[in-house]
C-alpha cells in the first residue's frame, strides 16, 4: 500500500477545530455584555458632559447653598450674569451644581483609571518581557519589585503626590507605579512558560533576532491576561483615585473628583447626605461595571476557563 | 460461552451542537465476555474514550447518551441513577487511566488512596485493609510493598504509579476493568510489563477488560477479540488473529498498512557522501541547585559521538530520560552544550557564543514533536514559514513564492497560507513546521519525535513526506524517535542511547539484525508487537 492510497483513505478529522473565535466568545458573555453596556454609558456621559444640562462645574452662587435634589435656584456665570438652574442633585455649602461636578468627575475618574492602567501595563510589560525573556536581568529587576512591592500602595501614592505638585499626571504616575510591580510578576511568570514553547524555540532556531522574538512571538501570547489585569487595575486606580481626593492629597479641591465631592460633603453628611451620595453611586457602579467587565474577559479568554464551560 | 460481563447494544452518544459530526458514537455494539480481552481500537476522534466514560458514567456534561444500552452483568447502566453507578464503581467495574501521575492524588500517600477504595465499598477494619492493601500490592509485582505503601506518587516511577492504579483498580475484584491507553505515556520497556501485568491478573481474576488503544503493536500482544472504531462507528470486530491477518474493511487495512514494520528498508548506504553533522563528545550537564545549597550536577547527555552525511538519515532511538532531545537541542543550539564539538562542514559550533550563530541557523533546522505548539497561534501559518527567509534578508514577495512552492511539496494547498494554525488538523500543522523548516533551505533537518504525536494514518503520510523530501533535497537528517518502528523505517544509521550515553551505533540493518548491547536487545524484546509483520511488508 503507498501513500497515495493512504491519503485517500485517511480520515485526518481530529482536529478539525470549530471552535467559536475568542472574540465571539467574548461578545456573546453576559458579562462582558453588561460591563461594557455600563461602561460605554459613562464613557459617553464623560465626553457628553457639557450638554447633558450642566453648568460650569467650578461655578458657585452663595444664593443656592445647600439646595436639595431638584430644587431650583439660581447660578452666576463667569461673566456675571445670572441663570435659573434646576439642582438635579442638588448643591454643596458653596452653591456649586453637584449634578455637574458629578459628570464632570466621571471625566477624571475614567482618564484616571484607563491612564494608569495603560501606564502600569506598558512599564509592567517591558519590564516583565526583559525579566522573563532575558535571564541576566531577572534577578535584579525583580529584586527591585519586590522592594517596591514592600509599600503599601496607598502611602506610596501619598508619598509620589506628595513629592511633586498634585496634577492629574502626577496622580496617574502616583496610581500606576505600584502597579508596575503586580504586572511585571504576571508578565514574567507569562513568558516563562511561553518562553519554552516550541514555536519560540523554533523562531530562535530560523534566527529571529530577540527583540523581534520578545514582542512579536511572546508579547501577542500574554494580551489575553494582561487585557484582564488590565481591567482590575482600571478599576482599583479609580478607586485609589477617589481615597487620594477625600485625603486631599489627590487633585487639588477646585478640580470636580468623585473624591473631592465626598471629602467636601463629609462635614454636612448628617444634614446633606446627597453631597456624598450621589458621586458614591457613581464610584461604585464605575468599579462595579468594570470588575464585571474584566471576570468576563477573564472566563472568555482565559483557556482554563474557556475549556470549563 | 456464559453471559457476558459487558454488554454494549446501540450505543449512541451525542455531541452538543456545533461539532464536527452529530455523534461522538453512533449505534456501536460489542460484548465483553467474562475472561476476555476486548481491544477496541481507532485513531484519535473515533469515540473509543467516549464509550469507555459512557460506560463508567463519567461522560462530560456536555455528551450524554442518546439511545441504546450499556449492560453490566445485565444491568442497564444508562438508565442507572448516579448513585447506583457510584456504588458500582471500583466494586464492579473499574478504570486505568492513561497518565497516572494525574489518576493519583498528588498528596495523598499510595496506601491511602488504595484504603480509601475499600473504606468506601467494603465493611472491611483497619488490620484487614491493611492485610488487603498489602496483598494487592504484592500482586501487581511492587517491590518492598511496606515501603511502596506509605510513598507519595511522585516518589515512585511512571510504572510503579501505574501498578498502584491497577492495584486500586482490581482490589475489589471488579468484573470489568476499563483500561484507557494505560501504557501510552510509559516507555517501551515498561509498556511491555505493565501489558504482561494486565494479562496476568485478567487471567487470574477472571474479568473482563475493555482495552482502548490505538496502538497496533499493543492490539496484538494483549487482545483476544479487536473492534475497530472510525469516527465513532463501529467498522469491524472479530478476534485478533481474524482482524489483524485478515481484515475487511478498508479502513482496518489502511491503518494496519499504515504501521510501519520492524525490518529496516534496504537502501543502500553511501559511505562516500560528505559529513554534514559530526559530533564529537557531545556533553550537556544540567547544574541543579541553587545558591546557598552545593550545586549537583546532572548529565543528560555524555560523550555523544556521532555523523550524518548528506542524503542520510541518522535516527537517535531511545526512552525518556536516555538524553536524546538534549543532543538534539544542543546540535540546534537551542540548549548550550557543556562538553565537546559539534562540527557543522567541518566547522566547531559548540563553542560559539549565541550571538554569532546567526549564519548556522540557515544551516540547521528542526521540526518538534506537538504539533498544537509548534505554531504561534496569533500568527498565520504563512508568517511562521517567510520568517526564516525574512530573517536572513530575502525580500517578502520572493520568501512568500518559496513559502506557496514549500507548501506545494508538503502537500498543502498554497491558498492557506494566511489561515491560522488553529483552522489546521495535527498532521496538517506538522507538515506546515516542515515547510517552515525547509524555507532556510537547510543542509541539516533535525526532527525530534515528529510523528509522535500523529495517529498512525497520518504519521504514515508524514513519514512518507520525511523521506521525499530527504530524496529530493538532498538533506540530512536527524531523526529523534522512541519508536523503533518508525526509526527502522526512515534511518540509515541509529544509535541506541540510554541514561544520556550511546550504547550502540551503527547501520540501521545490523543494529536492527544484530543487536549487540543488552540494552539494545531488551529494548527489542519489548516493542509490543514485534512477532507480526505490520506495514504490509
Amino acid at each position: 500500500m503507498n501513500a497515495t492510497d493512504i491519503d485517500a483513505l485517511s480520515v485526518e478529522h481530529a482536529a478539525v477545530r470549530r471552535q467559536a473565535g475568542a472574540w465571539e466568545r467574548v461578545r456573546k458573555n453576559w458579562s462582558v455584555r453588561i460591563g461594557g453596556v455600563a461602561m460605554a454609558f459613562l464613557l459617553l456621559v464623560a465626553l457628553a458632559a457639557p450638554w447633558l444640562g450642566t453648568v460650569d462645574p467650578t461655578l458657585f452662587d452663595a444664593a443656592s447653598r445647600d439646595l436639595r435634589p431638584g430644587e431650583t435656584g439660581e447660578i452666576t456665570t463667569l461673566d456675571g450674569e445670572t441663570l435659573e438652574h434646576r439642582f438635579v442633585m442638588g448643591s454643596d455649602s458653596f452653591g456649586r451644581d453637584i449634578f455637574s461636578r458629578v459628570v464632570y468627575g466621571t471625566r477624571i475618574s475614567l482618564l484616571v483609571g484607563f491612564s494608569s492602567a495603560v501606564v502600569a501595563l506598558v512599564f509592567g510589560i517591558l519590564l516583565g518581557l526583559s525579566a522573563g525573556y532575558l535571564r541576566r536581568l531577572d534577578g535584579p529587576l525583580m529584586r527591585v519589585m519586590d522592594g517596591v512591592m514592600a509599600i503599601p500602595a496607598i502611602l506610596l501614592a501619598i508619598a509620589l503626590v506628595a513629592l511633586w505638585k498634585a496634577s492629574l499626571l502626577t496622580v496617574i504616575v502616583a496610581i500606576a507605579i505600584p502597579e508596575i510591580p503586580r504586572v511585571t510578576r504576571l508578565v514574567r511568570s507569562l513568558v516563562l512558560t511561553i518562553r519554552e514553547e516550541p514555536y519560540v524555540e523554533a523562531a530562535v532556531a530560523l534566527g529571529t533576532p530577540t527583540p523581534k522574538i520578545m514582542f512579536g512571538h511572546i508579547l501577542p501570547n500574554t494580551i489575553a491576561p494582561l487585557l484582564v489585569q488590565g481591567t482590575y487595575i482600571c478599576a482599583a486606580a479609580i478607586l485609589v483615585e477617589a481615597i487620594l481626593s477625600f485625603l486631599g492629597v489627590g487633585l487639588p479641591p477646585d478640580i470636580p473628583t468623585w473624591g473631592n465631592i465626598m471629602a467636601e460633603g463629609r462635614v454636612q453628611f448628617i444634614a446633606y447626605p446627597h453631597n456624598v451620595f450621589f458621586p458614591g453611586i457613581f464610584l461604585a457602579v464605575t468599579v462595579l461595571a468594570v470588575n464585571i467587565l474584566g471576570d468576563g474577559l477573564r472566563d472568555t479568554l482565559d483557556p482554563r476557563m474557556a475549556r470549563r464551560l | 460461552m456464559s453471559a457476558p460481563v459487558l454488554e454494549v447494544e446501540r450505543l449512541t452518544i451525542g455531541l452538543p451542537p456545533g461539532a464536527d459530526r452529530a455523534e461522538a458514537v453512533a449505534g456501536v455494539s460489542f460484548t465483553v465476555g467474562r475472561g476476555e480481552i476486548l481491544c477496541l481500537v481507532g485513531e484519535s476522534g473515533s469515540g473509543k474514550s467516549v464509550i469507555a466514560q459512557g460506560v463508567m458514567g463519567l461522560l462530560p456534561k456536555t455528551l450524554r447518551v442518546a439511545g441504546g444500552a450499556i449492560r453490566l452483568d445485565g444491568e442497564d447502566l444508562a438508565r442507572a441513577a448516579p448513585g447506583r453507578l457510584r456504588s458500582l464503581r471500583a466494586a464492579r467495574m473499574s478504570m486505568i487511566f492513561q497518565e497516572p501521575m494525574t489518576a493519583l492524588n498528588p498528596v495523598m500517600r499510595c496506601g491511602e488512596q488504595i484504603e480509601e477504595v475499600l473504606r468506601e465499598h467494603t465493611a472491611l477494619d483497619a488490620a484487614a485493609r491493611r492485610a488487603r492493601i498489602l496483598d494487592i500490592v504484592r500482586e501487581v509485582h511492587l517491590p518492598d510493598p511496606e515501603r511502596i505503601v506509605a510513598s507519595y506518587p511522585h516518589q515512585l516511577s511512571g510504572g510503579q504509579r501505574q501498578r498502584i492504579v491497577i492495584a486500586m483498580a482490581l482490589v475489589l475484584d471488579p468484573a470489568l476493568l476499563i483500561a484507557d491507553e494505560p501504557t501510552t505515556a510509559l516507555d517501551v520497556t515498561t509498556q511491555a510489563q505493565i501489558l504482561k501485568l494486565i494479562a496476568e491478573l485478567q487471567a487470574r481474576h477472571g474479568a473482563g477488560v475493555l482495552f482502548i488503544t490505538h496502538d497496533f503493536g499493543v492490539v496484538a500482544e494483549i487482545a483476544h477479540r479487536v473492534a475497530v472504531l472510525r469516527q465513532g462507528e463501529l467498522v469491524e470486530i472479530g478476534t485478533r488473529d481474524e482482524v489483524l491477518r485478515r481484515p475487511q474493511h478498508d479502513y482496518t487495512r489502511m491503518l494496519i498498512a499504515s504501521v510501519p514494520g520492524m525490518i529496516p528498508h534496504e537502501r543502500p548506504l553511501d559511505v562516500q557522501a560528505p559529513v554534514i553533522l559530526a559530533t564529537r563528545a557531545l556533553g550537556k550537564t544540567y547544574a541543579a541547585g541553587g545558591w546557598f545549597r552545593k550545586r549537583a550536577a546532572v548529565a543528560a547527555a555524555e560523550d555523544v559521538s556521532l555523523e550524518v552525511r548528506r542524503g542520510q538519515t541518522l535516527g537517535i532511538v531511545g526512552e525518556s530520560g536516555s538524553g536524546k532531545s538534549t543532543v538534539a537541542r544542543c546540535i540546534v543550539r537551542l540548549v548550550d552544550p557543556s562538553a565537546g564539538e559539534i562540527l557543522i562542514d567541518g566547522e566547531d559550533i559548540a563553542a560559539r557564543r549565541l550571538g554569532t550563530l546567526h549564519d548556522f541557523r540557515r544551516r540547521v533546522q528542526i521540526v518538534f514533536q506537538d504539533p498544537y505548539r509548534s505554531l504561534n497561534p496569533r500568527r498565520r501559518v504563512g508568517e511562521a514559514v517567510i520568517e526564516g527567509p525574512l530573517n536572513f534578508g530575502v525580500p517578502r514577495a520572493e520568501a512568500l513564492a518559496r513559502a506557496r512552492r514549500l507548501f506545494e511539496l508538503v502537500r498543502l494547498d498554497p491558498n492557506s497560507l494566511d489561515r491560522y494554525p488553529h483552522e489546521f488538523s495535527g498532521g496538517q500543522r506538522q507538515r506546515v513546521s516542515i515547510a517552515r523548516a525547509l524555507a532556510l533551505e537547510p543542509e541539516l533537518l533535525v526532527a525530534d519525535e515528529p510523528v509522535s504525536a500523529l495517529d498512525v494514518s497520518v504519521q504514515a503520510q508524514v513519514l512518507a513526506l520525511f523521506a521525499e523530501i530527504r530524496e529530493r533535497l538532498r538533506l540530512a537528517m536527524l531523526f529523534i524517535t522512541h519508536d523503533l518502528r518508525v526509526a527502522a523505517q526512515v534511518c540509515d544509521t541509529v544509535a541506541v542511547m540510554s541514561q544520556g550515553r550511546v550504547v550502540e551505533y551503527g547501520p540501521a540493518r545490523e543494529v536492527f539484525a544484530h543487536p549487540r548491547h543488552e540494552y539494545t536487545r531488551s529494548l527489542f524484546a519489548a516493542a509490543p508487537g514485534r512477532s507480526w509483520a505490520f506495514g504490509g511488508s
